[in-house]
């Protein structure tokens, strides 16, 4: 082999290391006995399951009320998902199918609004929503995840977009409303677009910790970013493993949706370059 | 010939809704009539006094009276309340304004379609996107547009601890003050200075770092004779698929200074490790470092698709004219990513400017530092403002650092917007 091809051989394993260390070192701490971050090898020499037991079991010289954010963010993920899913399709397919006033100006107004990097008004959503005692609720939560969708409907248009109308006006001679059409023909015909869609709602509503941690006040109220964040902050690292094994329990259902979904990651990240 | 368009207009600025009903129209026109009442019925029961408030922001703060024989504290007027109330109104009133004039220009329209003698379009087919588009304008003007409104006015007001808390104290209107504080008290503008050039910094090194590291990683996979290309690809992605704040969290316990891993390698090797999250110069580049981690996969992956789409016969032409693989690289695979990811790069260096998971939850921003006023020294303007916000109720500053990166990053924003233009208008050429 050329001495150029085993350089970059070696760069690679490297590099495969660097990305993969952390992952197997918290899936063994989680699996280490007693819960210090320290340790003298890097393979536990006694290896347990009592971390996981441990995170379901409510200790009462610790507020770590594992299942219940466990709960409560599946509850925040899954509604943001639907609410969020049914405002862009209804957006994209609006903007994709209608030819009506206004339309340009609406969908420019939409664009340079979904530039905007939300929680720049954290400040004035924290206010409002404090003023008006919503704070700690899951409602606010899920308004302010799902309500914006509308903003980055331009994936979805471009999927109406490749919708025949032939289909559709087919379907109008035979005598269907507006909604039979799109309940009927558009939707069976959009199921990747839907799923990817309700599929990175629900991620993003899964992994947010900006507003998760603003919205939501008490221990029993928070979702499992903010807890876990708070097991570091307040135990300093002092429940490590325990930490350890609440991660694994995150990461796992998010980096399977992952690798479902990579096949339309390029897509999702060049639409940037080609939206409008 | 009969001048419809006229007179059905006038009659529509006088009253909505009777121009309709001159261009016999009736159940358009009763509708339009309709919002013409709730319309002057709001304005002048809620509307007017809500604005008044918007202006004044209330008289009387939570005050001492004397009821009976005893003082007693009273509940004065809540000065957040009447702005949230009055910027409500605002937008009811803009909206009710927007109606007015399309009912108007409905009626010339339809007055006008008439003196042709063609018949007036009927309702149904036009209003059933706006029907589709009900909810979702309704959320975004709620959750988006609202609070970029309420931020931009706050800014111009003294709302922050400890003197102008409500309900206990009222808040005023105070013009600019805000922004020359940031700008001219010591206090705040050395600590805006401060975060504002490191916010740069960061900004500038953590976009190139990934940009070209990723650029390096997918050339290395893509080289000749590498073989499971599509493996190297899988593996490296991975701390893309784990969600960002585990993967932060967990560095953030490997880089700790006494227990973490990584630490306790270098005492293996006889050194003494570093103190990788608590010393200023040492915070920030563990925090490009891990930043890189993080942003490096992204760029690979896009850099990837890129280069399956050039052009196979351009290298084929290059070959036969003797190129070597380095000026084949230069003058053909260079320029071709740079080219298809530069607008990525903008989009990118906008969002590191506001990378907050990183910073907030990697460092916290510190190590803290006496000469910040509430922010430490890794802190960017987004964590900065969340803390003022959050933590120690500045809302008027919070307000003004999210003005001034929300201007900031319009202005990238608007420039990618017309460069994807330009893209696309490319495409149709060729």
């Amino acid at each position: 082999m050329k001495p150029r091809l085993v350089f970059s051989y070696l760069l690679l394993i490297l590099i495969a290391l660097a990305c993969f260390y952390p992952a197997i070192w918290t899936v063994l701490s989680s699996f280490r006995e007693g819960n210090s971050l320290f340790s003298d090898t890097f393979i536990p020499k006694k290896w347990t399951l009592e971390h996981y037991h441990d995170l379901f079991v409510v200790r009462s010289d610790r507020a770590i009320p594992y299942a219940t954010w466990y709960l409560n963010t599946l509850k925040v993920a899954t509604a943001s998902m639907v609410l969020g899913t049914l405002l862009q399709l209804l957006t994209a397919y609006a903007f994709s199918r209608f030819r009506f006033k206004g339309r340009k100006t609406l969908m420019t107004f939409v664009l340079i609004l979904g530039m905007f990097p939300g929680f720049l008004s954290i400040m004035a959503i924290f206010v409002i929503l404090n003023t008006l005692n919503l704070l700690d609720t899951h409602w606010a939560l899920i308004l302010v995840y799902s309500a914006g969708a509308a903003l980055f409907m331009f994936v979805a248009k471009g999927f109406f977009d490749t919708i025949p109308r032939s289909l559709e006006e087919a379907a109008r001679i035979d005598g269907a409303s507006h909604m039979t059409i799109f309940t009927r023909i558009i939707l069976p015909l959009s199921r990747p677009i839907i799923t990817y869609i309700s599929l990175t709602t629900f991620a993003g509503a899964w992994v947010d910790f900006i507003f998760a941690r603003s919205i939501l006040r008490t221990p029993d109220q928070w979702t499992l970013a903010v807890g876990l964040w708070n097991i570091i902050d307040a135990y300093n690292s002092t429940e490590f493993t325990l930490f350890a094994a609440g991660c694994v329990l995150v990461a796992i259902p998010i980096t399977i949706l992952f690798m479902y979904t990579q096949r339309f990651l390029v897509d999702g990240l060049t639409a940037g370059a080609s939206k409008g | 010939m009969k001048r419809h368009a006229a007179v059905a207009g006038w009659l529509s600025a006088l009253c909505m809704g009777l121009g309709q009903w001159y261009n016999r129209q009736y159940a358009k026109g009763a509708l339009f009539l309709l919002i013409h009442a709730a319309g002057i019925y709001l304005m002048t029961t809620t509307l007017i006094p809500h604005l008044k408030g918007l202006v004044t922001l209330g008289d009387k703060g939570q005050h001492l009276e004397k009821v009976g024989k005893v003082f007693k504290n009273v509940p004065g007027d809540h000065s957040v309340f009447m702005m949230i109330y009055g910027v409500l109104a605002a937008l009811l009133l803009i909206f009710y304004v927007f109606l007015y004039v399309r009912n108007i220009r409905d009626a010339i329209q339809v007055g006008r379609r008439r003196e042709q003698g063609r018949d007036p379009q009927s309702l149904g087919n036009s209003l059933f996107p706006w029907m589709l588009l009900a909810f979702p304008i309704i959320g975004v003007l709620f959750f988006t547009i609202m609070p970029i409104v309420f931020t931009s006015l706050i800014a111009f007001t003294n709302y922050a601890s400890p003197n102008h808390i409500p309900p206990k104290n009222l808040v005023d209107w105070v013009g600019l003050a805000t922004f020359d504080k940031l700008f001219n008290l010591n206090v705040w503008s050395n600590t805006f200075g401060g975060v504002l050039t490191w916010t740069v910094i960061w900004a500038i090194t953590a976009t190139l770092t990934c940009y070209f590291g990723g650029i390096l990683v997918a050339l290395l996979i893509n080289q000749q004779g590498i073989k499971f290309k599509g493996l190297w690809r899988m593996l490296f992605i991975v701390p893309y698929a784990i969600p960002q704040f585990v993967s932060l969290l967990i560095l953030r316990n490997m880089l700790n200074e006494k227990f973490g891993p990584i630490n306790q390698y270098f005492r293996v090797f006889g050194l003494e490790g570093l103190p990788w999250l608590n010393d200023p110069f040492w915070a920030k580049v563990s925090v490009i470092v891990v930043n890189m981690w993080l942003g490096i996969p992204v760029t690979m992956v896009l850099v990837m698709g890129i280069l399956t789409t050039i052009p196979k016969d351009l290298y084929e032409a290059a070959e036969v004219d003797g190129a070597s693989s380095w000026m084949k690289f230069r003058n053909i695979t260079m320029p071709f990513v740079l080219f298809s990811t530069a607008p990525i790069l903008i989009t990118q260096f906008a969002g590191n400017i506001n990378n907050f998971n990183v910073i907030f939850l990697l460092t916290g921003g510190n190590p803290a530092t006496m000469a910040y006023n509430n922010a430490g020294e890794t802190d960017l303007l987004v964590t900065w403002l969340y803390k003022l916000t959050l933590d120690f109720n500045q809302y008027n500053i919070a307000a003004a650092v999210s003005i001034l990166i929300f201007l900031f990053i319009a202005t990238l924003s608007i420039l990618v917007y017309t460069r994807t233009r330009s893209f696309r208008e490319e495409d149709m050429i060729q």
